[in-house]
C-alpha cells in the first residue's frame, strides 16, 4: 500500500503521467470516431476531453497538475498554425482563379461570425471576459486561443467554444446548404471552413475533395482575418 | 524531419518576435503561417522539404486541442450561469456565418461571370 502511494506521488510530480494520459485519451477518442463511421457528433477531441475530465475528477487531480504534463501537447498548437500555411500554398492557383468570390465570402462569413456572436452575447449580458473568449470562436483553435489571450479572454473557455462551434457547424452544414440551394463545392467547403475551422474542414473532406480543399483555405484565411476583425468588433461592443 | 521542424519553429519564432516587437494585433504563429506561404512561393523546393512534417502535424491537428479543451473542468461554473446565452450565440452565429459565406460566394461568382464547380 505504501509502495502504491509512493509510486502515485512520484507520478504526480512529473509530466509523464498526464502526457501519456492525453495521448491515450485522444487515441481512444479517435478509435471511437472511426468505429462510429466518422459521424460528426463522435468528435475525437470531445471524446478525449470528456474521458480526461472524468479521470481528473475521479483521481482528484487539479487542472494545473494535469497541464504540467499536457503542456507539451498544447505547445504544438503554435507550429500547427504555421503548418496551416501549406494547404494554402498548395491551392494558391485555385484561389487566384476564384479570388473575388472567395474574398467576398471570407469577409461576409468572418464578419457575420464575430458580429452576430458578440451581438447576441452582449444582448444576454455576458461579461467582458466571456465576450473576448467568444469573439474568435469560428477560428481554428491555436489562432482562436492566441486572439482570445490578446483580448483578455480566457483561453480554456475559448478552446471549448471553438470545439462546440466546429461540431455544430459540421452537423448543420449539409442540411443548411442544401436548403439554401448552394451546389458549388467551393462555396460549400469554403463557407464551412470560415465558420467552423478544422472540424468543419474535416467534415467537408468526408463529403467532397474540392469542398475539403476550400474549407482548409477558408480556415487559414479566416485565421488571419479574425485576428484583425475580432479586436475591432470587440471595441465596438465594449 | 529535424531540419523541417526547425524551419517551422523559426517561422513561429520570427512571427512571435515581430508581432511583439511591432505591437501587431496578429498572433505570432499567424504571421509565421504567412511567412511559410511567402517562403514556399519564393522557393518551391522548401515546400517539398517541409511537406512530410507538415502532413504529420496537420494529421493530428485535433490532438493539440485536447489540453485546452480539458480546461473546461476549471470553468464549469462560468458555463452554468452563462450556458443559455453562450449556446444561443454559438449556434445562431455559426449558422448565419455559413449561410452568409456561401450565399455571398455564389452571388459574387455570378456577378463576375464565373462558372460553378
Amino acid at each position: 500500500m505504501t509502495d502504491a502511494a509512493l509510486i502515485w506521488s512520484y507520478l504526480t510530480q512529473g509530466p509523464l503521467l498526464w502526457l501519456t494520459a492525453t495521448l491515450i485519451a485522444y487515441w481512444l477518442g479517435d478509435s471511437f470516431f472511426r468505429a462510429m463511421g466518422r459521424q460528426s457528433w463522435a468528435n475525437p477531441v470531445l471524446c478525449a476531453v470528456i474521458l480526461l475530465a472524468c479521470v481528473l475528477g475521479l483521481t482528484g487531480t487539479s487542472y494545473q497538475t494535469y497541464f504540467e504534463g499536457a503542456q507539451f501537447v498544447h505547445f504544438m498548437l503554435g507550429p500547427a498554425t504555421v503548418a496551416l500555411g501549406m494547404p494554402l500554398y498548395d491551392n494558391l492557383h485555385r484561389v487566384k482563379r476564384a479570388a473575388l468570390p472567395l474574398v467576398a465570402a471570407l469577409v461576409a462569413g468572418s464578419v457575420t461570425a464575430v458580429v452576430s456572436a458578440l451581438a447576441i452575447g452582449k444582448a444576454f449580458g455576458l461579461s467582458e471576459v466571456m465576450l473576448a473568449s467568444l469573439a474568435p470562436k469560428s477560428t481554428t483553435a491555436p489562432v482562436a486561443i492566441g486572439i482570445a489571450e490578446g483580448l483578455g479572454g480566457e483561453p480554456t473557455i475559448t478552446a471549448v467554444l471553438v470545439l462546440v462551434t466546429g461540431i455544430f457547424g459540421a452537423i448543420i452544414a449539409t442540411p443548411l446548404l442544401n436548403a439554401l440551394g448552394i451546389r458549388d463545392w467551393r462555396a460549400r467547403g469554403f463557407s464551412l471552413g470560415v465558420a467552423a475551422h478544422g472540424i468543419g474542414t474535416a467534415r467537408a473532406f468526408q463529403v467532397n475533395e474540392t469542398a475539403g480543399a476550400f474549407a482548409g483555405i477558408g480556415m487559414g484565411l479566416n485565421a488571419v482575418l479574425t485576428s484583425v476583425i475580432a479586436p475591432l468588433t470587440l471595441r465596438l461592443f465594449g | 524531419m529535424i531540419p523541417a521542424l526547425a524551419i517551422i519553429l523559426v517561422f513561429q519564432l520570427v512571427g512571435e518576435v515581430a508581432t511583439r516587437g511591432l505591437g501587431l494585433v496578429l498572433p505570432g504563429p499567424v504571421l509565421g503561417l504567412m511567412l511559410l506561404v511567402l517562403s514556399c512561393a519564393l522557393r518551391p523546393a522548401l515546400a517539398q522539404m517541409l511537406r512530410p512534417v507538415v502532413a504529420g502535424i496537420l494529421g493530428h491537428l485535433s490532438l493539440f486541442f485536447v489540453p485546452a479543451g480539458v480546461g473546461v473542468v476549471a470553468h464549469l461554473g462560468q458555463f452554468r450561469s452563462d450556458g443559455l446565452a453562450v449556446a444561443l450565440a454559438l449556434t445562431v452565429s455559426t449558422a448565419l456565418a455559413i449561410a452568409a459565406g456561401a450565399l455571398v460566394f455564389r452571388a459574387v461568382l455570378r456577378w463576375t461571370g464565373g462558372s460553378e464547380e
